[in-house]
């Protein structure tokens, strides 16, 4: 079963602030002038980040805030965010992969930036809500 | 760069405890736009069975990679940290992470390999509480980016 798209936009205000309740205040987040120095096209989004927002879908789909009993990404491609006020945007999809024998739901996520899979192997597994 | 596999299953001493507070889960779930009630408000919390305000599932990675710094800078393991990219992570739950609770890391080395000339580093956190209850396990994997 496939679950709805949710999309999420990504500004450098979002990242400034993340750094700041995160305490990840690598320069690579907020200044193009080091991330260009170290390969990148320019500000990338914490990988972090990227992952709280597909844990945000993740708990809507699931109809509850604590219901994650288990979540895993992989990394695969930064998140490069413009300074622009419309920053980028990221599609979280997700399928139903199986509703095991006690009620838990095992799901997998896929991320994406301007078309591209920024996240690989990314799975949930979720209770179901109270 | 090589990193040395004969640290794999090496764990050092539990870090000090670290007090979630209500502000602080408050601050993160607004920094990531979550704004579900039992997130900010205690009440709502409490109706779902938690003592206090629950933290979104990421949020353990506020202590977990403070904790992680053991293994990132110890001298002898010898991790470049500029070099350092962020491979996969994953947290398994025991239960939430609620305000209130005093949680205490034990990091242990996973597993390392060395391929293409990088260097791949899985960690494991047990975080539980001061009082030994487990809470979350926590693995963060870093490739360390070889001389290019």
């Amino acid at each position: 079963m496939e679950l709805p798209t949710q999309t999420f936009r990504v500004t450098r205000a979002d990242l400034v602030r993340y750094a700041g309740a995160s305490g990840d205040f690598n320069p690579i987040h907020w200044s193009d002038r080091i991330a260009t120095k170290v390969g990148l096209p320019g500000v990338i989004a914490h990988g972090m980040f990227t992952m709280a927002l597909v844990g945000r879908a993740v708990t809507t789909w699931a109809g509850s805030p604590d219901a994650v009993v288990d979540f895993g990404v992989r990394f695969t491609r930064p998140v490069v965010v413009p300074d622009t006020d419309e920053g980028t945007e990221i599609e979280v999809n997700a399928v139903v992969k199986e509703v095991t024998e006690e009620g838990l739901t095992r799901l997998d996520v896929t991320a994406t930036c301007l078309g591209e899979k920024v996240l690989s192997q990314a799975r949930a597994t979720v209770r179901p809500a109270r | 760069m090589s990193l040395d596999p004969s640290f794999v299953g090496r764990s050092y001493p539990p870090t000090a405890p670290y007090q979630v507070g209500r502000e602080k889960i408050r601050e993160f779930a607004t920094a990531i736009g979550a704004t579900d009630p039992a997130y900010h408000d205690p009440a709502a919390a409490r109706a779902l069975g938690h003592p206090d305000v629950v933290a979104p599932p990421t949020f353990p990675m506020v202590l977990t990679m403070a904790a992680n710094r053991q293994i990132i800078e110890d001298p002898a393991l010898g991790v470049d940290y500029s070099r350092v990219v962020h491979g996969d992570q994953r947290f398994a739950y025991t239960r939430p992470v609620v305000a209130g609770d005093e949680l205490v890391c034990v990091n242990t080395i996973e597993e390392i390999t060395n391929r293409g000339g990088h260097g791949f580093l899985t960690t494991r956190t047990e975080v539980s509480t001061a009082a030994g209850e487990p809470v979350v396990a926590v693995w963060f994997k870093i490739v360390v980016r070889g001389e290019a």
